[in-house]
């Protein structure tokens, strides 16, 4: 199948495999000859394949709109994505670089807030922002680390530079699918892992026990550690489920778990109550103590905070941690760097006008058709507009939106999202649009996966990968 | 171990040993339509009665035929009792455990679902239907040979085993009373003695009980010891006393476990008596009625003991 690649259309932005039709570049160029020796049927077989073995390991994620069904397969595509392990060095020293400022920002932000009177960050960002817990004011956690796991999501520009789209510091999901994509490949193409030094990536469930396991408030040998999940009809239950499951720690539900008078969390097990000491909660903050925050909540642990804050639970992401991933603080980060660790930032920012200012609102107004507006505090990829493949009227919308509320949108230059080679159909190779999310652990020490989980927009021309919103994924090789 | 977590365990144990049941059931009723003469009258519509279903059929269904109960049986979605319905069970509580059982369970139990889905109309049509139904209970032993192998004998294996053994120790209950009730339909028929020994002869098959049968009992098919092995048998896994041991077992390695052994106990005390099974009719009934009401006191037991948590 040789033609397909000689003939495969990569000229118009920066493909991550191809350098021109027929060539492929350097960290890919075993991948591809492999791929041009298969027969049109080989690769229809691999692809079968392929989505059989999802299938059968269950690898699932909810789709809110689809009521009901909890089920959907993972979609994925088998042509890996490569990327060269020297640069991938230099990618991974700045991500680590960046989750540190951003923890030492975040402690000083409920604390001394040295950063505002110093004048690099200005107040109003933090007096609306929505992800401020007024209740974390004046705390502390262990090692003054808020966010112990962050994904941080990475796109890859015309000039083949990565920049840093965003930070996701409360509950950032996409591991389990990232190690999942791997054992599928070494499953289809075992032959490749032969041939290509590729940079394996499972030990992550095993670092992020130990980030986890430092937060412990008891000095025992074994601490109970348990993954907090909301249940079955939460996207991510998959992960939750496979996290607790690789890391050997209880997989527990808000109704599982109480807080007594004496301030400590215990989980209601067959033998009575048990002591629980660090819970990796993949709830989000305001759900998860109806005690301090939305007393409605059915998910969280009445008490939960009042535990954390006496020092009896670790808990990750802490609460309040996503106060740094508003996307307004997000314009300040280079800043931040700066300010805290004395040194220049290794990973550019996308551009960034900030809304809130009045001169740079007006350019996005009149630019707004060349530009994507963000809202400062969403994720998943709702509630923003991207200007060149919007209508007039939800740009009229969007100005008004802005006008209203001109703190909580953000602009940024519509991006030439880099791409990859992805079977669309039979003998059908295309390109696709992508991103990166790797996954950043903070504890004692930091830690960076081999790459990262790859998004991939499988609708042609298409900029939104978000999997809730149609994007496949595709298996992320760092190669020697 | 989480209370949750047992009891989804326990349940998940449950609804697979119910799965390789139902089919199990099918595949016997099946050959046993084929062997009574048609004069005989034992319908299909009996399967429907040992799951006591009645209701729910005919709600759905006002012909009461082959094809109607198998249906009903296997993919009736709204039917909590068929084999589609109860793989569905079996796997959600599956999917919330995945923390303590081993992670092959999992891919299994999704290939047992695709199993299932892909080859539905196989089951539902006569003539495929014997490679449906095997290659179901073919994957569900595979399930059990593989957490026999592979779990640790924790308080988890502890719940899955109470599960299996109190879920096999209805279902047993449930295919002696078929046979009670064949037996009672062709009581008056010309064919009767023949008639009797091929019921029996399957009530032994859909236990799969027919080989050791022979060699413990070392005689013929006959209705009343085929009802004293099944019930008192010590050795065979699915008899009812074998069952209520085994649930006493598993109780044994868990904690707090007084309460509900000393109903289990009660049940073997009182329950497991010498009987007259010459007369397989109504006492027997009886009998069978009230395990059943003792069984569904044990799970209430077990639940109230470690699942909920007060």
């Amino acid at each position: 199948m040789t033609d397909i690649w000689n003939t495969y259309a990569c000229e118009d932005f920066y493909d991550e495999v191809m350098s021109s039709p027929g060539n492929a570049r350097k960290p890919a160029k075993k991948l591809v000859s492999y791929f041009k020796t298969l027969s049109e049927e080989t690769v229809e077989l691999h692809r079968k394949a392929a989505e059989s073995t999802i299938k059968e390991m269950g690898v699932s994620f909810t789709v809110y709109s689809e009521q009901g069904n909890i089920d959907r397969s993972w979609p994925f595509d088998i042509v890996p994505r490569t990327i060269n392990k020297t640069q991938w060095d230099v990618t991974a020293a700045g991500l680590k670089q960046r989750l540190k400022a951003l923890n030492m920002f975040i402690d000083d932000i409920y604390n001394d807030q040295q950063i505002i009177k110093d004048g690099v960050v200005p107040s109003y960002v933090l007096e609306q922002s929505e992800n401020f817990r007024k209740e974390c004011v004046g705390f502390s956690p262990p090692l003054g680390v808020w966010a112990h796991i962050c994904g941080t999501d990475l796109v890859r520009d015309a000039d083949g530079e990565f920049y840093v789209l965003e930070d996701n510091l409360r509950v950032p999901s996409g591991v389990s699918y990232m190690l999942e994509n791997r054992s599928i490949t070494k499953r289809i193409l075992p032959e490749l892992f032969e041939e290509i030094k590729i940079a394996p990536i499972d030990d992550y469930c095993t670092q992020l026990f130990e980030t986890l396991i430092v937060l412990s408030p008891r000095d025992i040998p074994s601490p109970v550690v348990a993954v907090l999940t909301p249940g079955i009809y939460n996207s991510a239950y998959f992960e939750h489920a496979f996290l607790a499951q690789n890391m050997g720690c209880e997989l527990v539900e808000g109704a599982d778990l109480v807080v007594k008078d004496d301030d400590c969390v215990y989980m209601k097990t067959i033998s009575g109550l048990e002591r629980v000491d660090v819970i990796y909660r993949r709830i989000d903050d305001l759900f998860i103590d109806p005690e301090v925050f939305n007393e409605d909540s059915q998910l969280g642990v009445a008490g939960l905070m009042r535990a954390w804050k006496a020092g009896n639970v670790g808990l990750a992401n802490a609460p309040g941690a996503g106060v740094a991933d508003d996307k307004v603080i997000y314009a300040f980060v280079p800043d931040i760097i700066r300010y805290y660790l004395k040194e220049e930032p290794i990973l550019k920012n996308v551009e960034t006008y900030l809304c809130y200012d009045e001169e740079q609102r007006q350019y996005v107004i009149d630019n707004i058709e060349k530009l994507v507006i963000k809202p400062a505090n969403e994720s998943g990829g709702y509630g923003m507009l991207v200007g060149p493949h919007s209508t007039k009227k939800e740009r009229d919308k969007f100005v008004k939106l802005i006008n209203e509320n001109p703190r909580n949108y953000i602009g940024q230059p519509t991006l030439a999202l880099s791409t990859a080679p992805a079977f669309v159909g039979k003998n059908q190779l295309e390109p696709r649009h992508l991103d990166l999310r790797p996954f950043v652990l903070q504890g004692k020490d930091s830690y960076v996966t081999m790459g990262g989980l790859t998004r991939v927009a499988m609708k042609k021309g298409s900029l939104v990968v978000n999997s809730s919103q149609g994007g496949g994924s595709k298996d992320t090789w760092i190669v020697e | 171990m989480l209370s949750r977590v047992a009891e989804r365990t326990y349940w998940a144990a449950r609804y697979l040993e119910r799965i390789e049941n139902t089919v199990r059931l099918i595949s016997v009723y099946d050959k046993l339509m084929y062997d009574l003469p048609t004069s005989v009258g034992i319908g299909w519509y009996n399967l429907i009665t040992i799951n006591s279903a009645e209701e729910a059929f005919d709600e759905r269904y006002k012909v009461q035929d082959e094809r109607n109960v198998i249906k009903f049986l296997l993919s009736e979605e709204n039917n909590p009792v068929s084999v589609v319905s109860n793989l569905r069970f079996a796997r959600e509580n599956l999917r919330t455990t995945r923390d303590v059982i081993p992670a092959q369970s999992w891919v299994m139990i999704n290939e047992l679902n695709l199993f299932v889905t892909e080859n539905l109309q196989q089951g539902i049509n006569r003539s495929q239907r014997f490679n449906f139904l095997n290659g179901v209970i073919k994957i569900c032993q595979q399930i059990q040979g593989l957490l026999m192998g592979t779990m640790p004998r924790d308080a988890a294996w502890g719940f899955m085993k109470l599960g299996r053994n109190v879920e096999r120790a209805d279902m047993t209950t449930r295919l002696l009373d078929a046979g009670v009730r064949a037996q009672l339909q062709v009581m008056d028929d010309a064919e009767a003695i023949n008639s009797q020994q091929i019921i029996w002869g399957q009530v032994l098959r859909s236990l799969d009980a027919d080989q050791s049968y022979r060699r413990a009992v070392r005689s013929s098919v006959k209705g009343h010891q085929v009802a004293r092995y099944i019930i008192e048998d010590t050795a065979f896994p699915r008899s009812i006393t074998y069952c209520l041991s085994a649930v006493k077992d598993s109780l044994e390695m868990l904690p707090h476990c007084k309460p509900v052994v000393s109903v289990v106990k009660k049940t073997q005390k009182d329950r497991l008596t010498p009987m007259d099974y010459i007369d397989l009719g109504i006492p027997l009934k009886d009998f069978l009625n009230d395990m059943q009401l003792d069984i569904a006191a044990i799970h209430s037991s077990i639940s109230k003991n470690w699942f909920t948590y007060q």
